[in-house]
């Protein structure tokens, strides 16, 4: 059974970064900048949508199931 | 208000311009400003026999700590300069920089997990001590001459050159630059004057600065807490500095009041409010500190360490660049010419690189060995640079300080998740902290025609590492540097032909070989020879007996090839050179 990557796993396939950090950091300003403009209400919108374009993407119920558990841990009461 | 530091005072002198009519005096090469950057800037040519006139405003080092972190490629250059062991000696090595988020520890990391470096990661330094030793080491150099209170009020491009005037206490004149160096910073009057643009955006945001002054046992580590209880909603940075001063960043929020803020009835609650609540023991349990690393230490006692307000500022800050960097004969370095958020270290920095990439051009156009087109390279290379370090300041700035609803979303959400998970922690961006621009597009470069492994491909600045020559042991970059150099790999040194290297050296331009061997044994005449001692250089350059590196006089390296061929080298000099 595949399990959740939690480790670093930005990229392109066959490149490696000159600095680690980069591809994670390229990800995020595409996502901050996917935002930039949008009302909040908006912004929640376009997130609730990315979750499920991505989850589709992944579709391996367990993965996913490990990702909601991970997203959820520690905040709130436990369900 | 300033306890630690005694502030030099340079001495005026009247301008033997004022007392004689008739022409104009005429110099090669003008530097304005004697902040970091004009004085390497004017350091670097007059080592290499060229006359420089460095003009300054004022007539002492910058107030404050200000550019605090100088990396280690700053101070392989400073190496260069001759100024690199007193910053270091001066200066507070750092290598761990920890991250807090409320009041968890979210990860720590350590800059330099490499041995055999001369350099480390990170120092460090007040700037006024960086500037004293630079002026220091420019007082040494007969061919600088340096005038303090002499003030640029007018300036004037002519095709060859420029004419500037100069206002002192006793009167002003005119004086005529063939080159002219702005090194005036941030507010860069001469580009004001000049009627020049600085395109690019201004963070609404402010921050606090205080140099506070105690003896306080905390490691020489690199602090840094996003929404801390002592100051909610905020980020904080501690850094240490020299003589037992810390650096301490508030950041403040746009609508803060700067002059009220900078009251010491408002700073010094700030601070006892850190200082009482700053008890960080434990590491957040899911992320074990790396090997080698420091024991968490306690906090202080309740009531927190005395300590002393040395100097207290509030900034705000820009990200911006101007569109090209050379103006016919006036070239911009430094602050003048790029700004970034102060998240990374990445100003004074990459304005030091700055002037290592112009000298040895400047040098080569001013000789007469290379057309005025090489200086174009100088603003393209460094212009690509500053967009690395535009960039990665951004980045950071847009993570410490996020400016949306979902932009603090995210962020939160990347800081909760980082205690556990690593990819999370891998996101985390309190900075990136400066290193050293790769040239990889740069039209001097002679591209690969060979398969190397690595990453120091053309462009890139030169991996350390330690090596011996005649029995003395010291570092591959100080064996490089101010002229093309050629490392040529080999078994033994019987094994080359010092004819063709005598060629080289022998050369308009000159290429000076060092060979890297494995083993000592005399070498041919006319050749230095460097021992590889830990097998590191051959290594962190993928080299094989044979492999021969070019660097350029400000150790990148412009091409590479498995086997020597003279007509290959000089070729790539012209290249690297605009002699092609």
């Amino acid at each position: 059974m595949d399990h959740l990557i939690t480790q670093p796993h930005f990229g392109r396939p066959g490149q490696t970064p000159l600095r680690a950090y980069s591809p994670g950091d390229d990800f995020y300003e595409m996502l901050i900048e996917t935002h930039r403009g949008l009302s909040d209400d908006d912004s929640r919108l376009v997130n609730a949508r990315l979750v499920l374009l991505l989850a589709n993407h992944v579709g391996d119920l367990d993965v996913l199931r490990e990702a909601l558990q991970a997203a959820r841990a520690g905040i709130g009461t436990a369900p | 208000m300033l306890s630690t530091y005694t502030y030099p005072k340079f001495a005026y002198r009247r301008p033997a311009e004022l007392d004689r009519s008739g022409a104009v005096d005429r110099h090669p090469v003008v530097v304005v400003g004697a902040g970091p950057v004009g004085l390497a800037a004017a350091i670097d040519l007059a080592m290499q026999g060229q006359r420089v006139l460095l003009l300054d405003d004022d007539d002492t080092v910058s107030v404050g700590s200000r550019g605090l972190c100088y990396a280690k490629r700053a101070l392989e250059i400073l190496d260069r300069l001759g100024c690199g062991d007193a910053v270091v000696d001066k200066g507070v090595t750092w290598n761990v920089g920890r991250t807090f988020h409320g009041d968890h520890e979210v990860f720590r990391f350590n800059l330099l997990p490499e041995a055999d470096h001369h350099r480390p990661g990170m120092v460090n330094l007040q700037q006024y001590y960086l500037e004293e030793f630079l002026v220091k080491r420019a007082e040494q150099l007969p061919n600088l001459e340096l005038r303090w209170k002499h003030k640029v009020i007018g300036v004037t491009p002519e095709d060859a050159g420029a004419r500037l005037q100069v206002e002192t206490a006793d009167g002003a004149y005119a004086l005529d630059a063939d080159w002219l160096i702005v090194a005036d910073g941030a507010r860069s009057p001469i580009r004001r004057m000049l009627g020049l643009d600085i395109e690019g955006k201004v963070f609404q945001d402010r921050f606090l600065i205080a140099d506070v002054v105690m003896k306080a046992n905390f490691p020489a580590e690199r602090w840094f807490w996003f929404d801390p209880p002592f100051h909610p909603g905020q980020s904080v940075l501690l850094h240490r500095e020299a003589d037992n001063v810390w650096r301490i960043d508030f950041q403040l929020g746009w609508d803060a009041d700067p002059e009220e803020e900078k009251k010491p009835e408002k700073v010094i609650p700030r601070i006892r409010a850190m200082l009482a609540n700053w008890s960080p023991q434990a590491p957040a349990a899911q992320s074990p500190p790396p090997e080698g690393a420091q024991p968490a230490r306690g906090g202080p006692s309740p009531a927190g360490p005395e300590f002393e307000l040395e100097w207290v500022s509030v900034y705000t800050f820009q990200c911006r660049r101007m569109q090209r960097f050379r103006h016919g004969r006036v070239l911009f370095v430094g602050d003048a010419a790029h700004q970034v958020s102060p998240f990374g270290a990445r100003g004074a920095n990459s304005g030091i690189q700055d002037t290592d990439n112009l000298a040895w051009k400047l040098l080569l156009v001013m000789r007469g060995l290379a057309p005025e087109a090489l200086l174009d390279s100088y603003s393209d290379e460094r212009v690509a640079a500053a967009d690395e370090n535009l960039m990665n300041s951004t980045r950071s700035t847009d993570f410490i300080t996020p400016k949306s609803q979902v932009s603090k979303d995210f962020r939160n959400a990347v800081l909760t998740l980082a205690r556990e998970h690593g990819f999370a922690r891998g996101l985390v961006n309190s900075g990136r902290l400066s290193v050293p621009s790769h040239l990889t597009g740069s039209a001097l470069n002679t591209p690969d025609a060979d398969a190397f492994e690595g990453v120091m491909h053309p462009g890139a600045p030169l991996a350390d590492a330690p090596v011996r020559e005649q029995g003395r042991d010291g570092w591959l970059l100080e064996h490089t540097g101010n002229a093309f150099v050629l490392l040529l790999f080999a078994d033994r040194p019987g094994d080359v032909d010092a004819a063709v290297l005598r060629a080289l050296a022998d050369a308009p331009i000159p290429v000076h070989t060092r060979l890297v061997v494995r083993e000592d044994e005399p070498a041919p005449a006319g050749c230095r020879v460097l021992v590889d001692v830990k097998g590191l250089a051959a290594q962190r350059l993928d080299a094989k007996p044979g492999t021969a590196y070019l660097l350029r006089p400000d150790q990148h390296v412009c091409a590479r090839w498995r086997r020597l061929d003279a007509a290959a080298v000089r070729a790539a000099v012209a290249r690297a050179t605009c002699n092609a």
